[in-house]
């Protein structure tokens, strides 16, 4: 038996592409049962992403497995052809497959999600009973390498965007961002993800002061947090320790001398500036108070590079590590071939009564 | 008496710092199991080496300099053993083995002093105080660790250069806090053991008394000021890194000068 792989992925499709060719979560598990359901195809798994579709399947044939590929997509409007799309054939699918769930083909590189996805696919084959020994063994072992390589390497360390740098900073001040209190000055769109990342790891209360205050009530809506009027954003502020400035001032809105006087009567809580703003909002300066940690647009990205630097520099040992399992993989293949020809020289389709084994 | 225990509870530590210095190298500390089987060997090599000394001096074994550091090295461990997973998961963790490691050098290159077997039955209140108060040394050496650890953590955050063990660190607040608690702890055991010595009415030794009465009103203005939250988590550190530092002079100060 062989495993094909055939599929497009964002570094051969462009977007107008990989969305013609998207099948949604629901039809996941139709589509490979009608490919498992080919003569020419024994078991298959599909996986579709914002960034990938790709289809796994089984086969005692290559030539005739990717014919049947071809011709089951085909009729249904989403015929294979170009050079969007790529093939691999046991061994570099095997590969392809272990080092997609390990987020090394992701768009952002280390990424997780990725694999919650194909986990998602996998079941959905499963579901339709589409899988069977090989591709059971094949999408279990994947899941274990991802796991592996998260790990044993750093290829999922460090924040890569502005707004996840800005919230593992938050993270190695306060800890756990639970009893944190966040303020946005100025309701701008990149305050508004930064925020919304804060958001999501769990802060207690987020501030809103804009100067047009319809836009602070309306962004604090959204956030489920309280809007303040932007003259009196000072009065909350001895409560808060993670401050977002992202407004249009020509001027800074916070000196090192507006602070000082706050930051004693916080009884020495530390405070977190996130600045956004260009011109900048918060004066340099307020970064040379003991507890006062500032960081700019510019520092944050500088953090989001380093990060993705180090990623990159891991990807030897993502890849070491990889192709020790598709060398026992495929050493696995092997065996099993010369086992099967020996047992029974047909190969066992999918049944009703195939173990089905969890994720 | 030798000190094969001893050397072997060295090597111990020494392969436990070896095993940090192998997990900072590959980014992937705060995973290694090895160094907690590392230091629970050293900690048994030591529990084995004082128990001996113990056996032999008919009393707890705190008669030397040399004692001091072996015990304090001892109590290090020991917290560092019932600190829990996050301690020692934590970057802030992997600085015991060496911490110990140095220590016990110290100790294994000063000459072995002979033991006075102890006459007649042994005082447990003095025995309480002075073990007592070699433990609560151990928490304030790692309130040091605590310390210098938070300061390093910060200086990275201020300068905007962050090392790749950065993010293995604790944060800020969880750094302060183990600060605050440890020197919270070392100051409870040092007053219950200072109050067991004094107790007991010691007059025999009055420049030791007079230090031990200093290091507890050095901690003793610590814990008010942490108390007071008047002073900042980078304060907080200054002063217990620094207590740590007076405390260690200090110990071998008396030393030196008891012996004269």
């Amino acid at each position: 038996m062989e495993i094909l792989c055939l599929g497009l992925s964002h570094r051969t499709a462009p977007i107008e592409l990989r969305e013609r060719f998207a099948i949604s979560e629901g039809h996941l598990g139709e589509l490979s049962s009608q490919l498992a359901a080919h003569p020419d195809l024994g078991e298959s798994v599909v996986v579709s992403t914002c960034n990938r579709v790709e289809f796994y399947v089984a086969t005692p044939s290559p030539s005739r497995g990717f014919d049947a590929l071809h011709a089951i997509l085909s009729e249904r409007g989403m015929a294979p052809e170009g050079d969007a799309f790529f093939r691999r054939l046991t061994e570099d699918g095997v590969r392809h497959l272990f080092r997609v769930v390990s987020g090394l083909d992701s768009m952002v590189l280390g990424e997780t999600e990725i694999l919650g996805q194909v986990k998602k696919a996998y079941q959905s084959a499963q579901g339709s009973r589409s899988t069977s020994r090989l591709l059971n063994k094949l999408f279990q072992r994947a899941f274990n390498v991802a796991k592996e390589v998260r790990t044993r390497t750093n290829i999922t360390r460090g924040s890569v965007s502005v707004g996840s740098a800005a919230v593992e900073l938050a993270e190695r001040i306060f800890g756990k961002l639970s009893a944190c209190h966040v303020m946005i000055l100025g309701a701008g769109e990149m305050s508004e993800l930064t925020a919304g990342a804060l958001q999501a790891r769990g802060v207690k209360s987020i501030f809103v002061a804009n100067r047009s205050h319809e836009r602070a009530v309306s962004l604090a809506e959204r956030m489920g947090g309280k809007a303040v009027r932007f003259e009196e954003w000072t009065r909350e502020f001895s409560e808060v320790d993670i401050l977002i400035g992202s407004t249009a001032a020509p001027h800074h809105v916070l000196t090192r001398k507006q602070l000082e006087p706050v930051m004693a009567v916080r009884r020495q809580r530390p405070l977190f500036c996130i600045d956004l703003a260009v011109p900048r909002d918060i004066d340099p300066e307020v970064n040379a108070l003991d507890g006062v940690y500032l960081y700019d647009i510019d520092s944050l990205q500088a953090i989001a590079n380093q990060s993705l630097e180090v990623r990159r520099g891991e990807l030897v040992r993502c890849e070491a590590l990889i192709e020790k399992h598709v060398g026992e993989f495929t050493d696995w293949l092997r065996a099993e071939a010369i086992r099967l020809s020996q047992e029974a020289p047909v190969y066992a389709r999918p049944s009703e009564d195939a173990p089905v084994h969890g994720v | 008496m030798d000190r094969a225990a001893l050397a072997i509870s060295t090597f111990c530590f020494l392969a436990g710092f070896a095993l940090s210095v192998q997990a900072l190298r590959a980014r992937v500390h705060g995973r290694s199991p090895a160094i907690l089987w590392a230091t629970l060997a050293g900690f048994i090599s030591q529990t084995v080496w004082l128990y001996e000394r113990g056996q032999a001096a008919g009393r707890c074994p705190l008669t030397s300099l040399f004692d001091v550091l072996v015990f304090l090295c001892w109590s290090v461990a020991l917290l560092y053993l019932l600190a829990g997973a996050t301690y020692r998961l934590s970057l802030l963790g992997i600085f015991t083995s060496p911490l110990v490691f140095i220590l016990q050098c110290v100790a294994l290159v000063l000459p072995l002093p002979p033991l006075t077997r102890a006459v007649g039955p042994v005082n447990s209140w003095l025995e309480l105080h002075a073990a007592v108060s070699v433990v609560a040394y151990g928490a304030f050496a790692l309130a040091g660790i605590a310390g210098v650890t938070l300061l390093v953590q910060e200086r990275q955050l201020k300068t905007r250069k962050l090392h790749s063990f950065f993010y293995h660190f604790p944060s800020i607040h969880d750094l302060a806090a183990a600060n605050r608690r440890l020197v919270y702890i070392g100051f409870s055991l040092l007053s219950v053991g200072l109050f067991a010595g004094f107790s007991q009415g010691v007059a025999h030794i009055g420049l030791l008394r007079v230090v031990s009465v200093g290091v507890w009103l050095l901690y003793a203005f610590l814990c008010a000021a942490l108390g007071s939250k008047r002073i900042s988590p980078h304060r907080a550190a200054w002063l217990a890194s620094g207590a740590f530092t007076v405390l260690l002079v200090t110990v071998w100060a008396v030393q030196l000068v008891s012996k004269v």
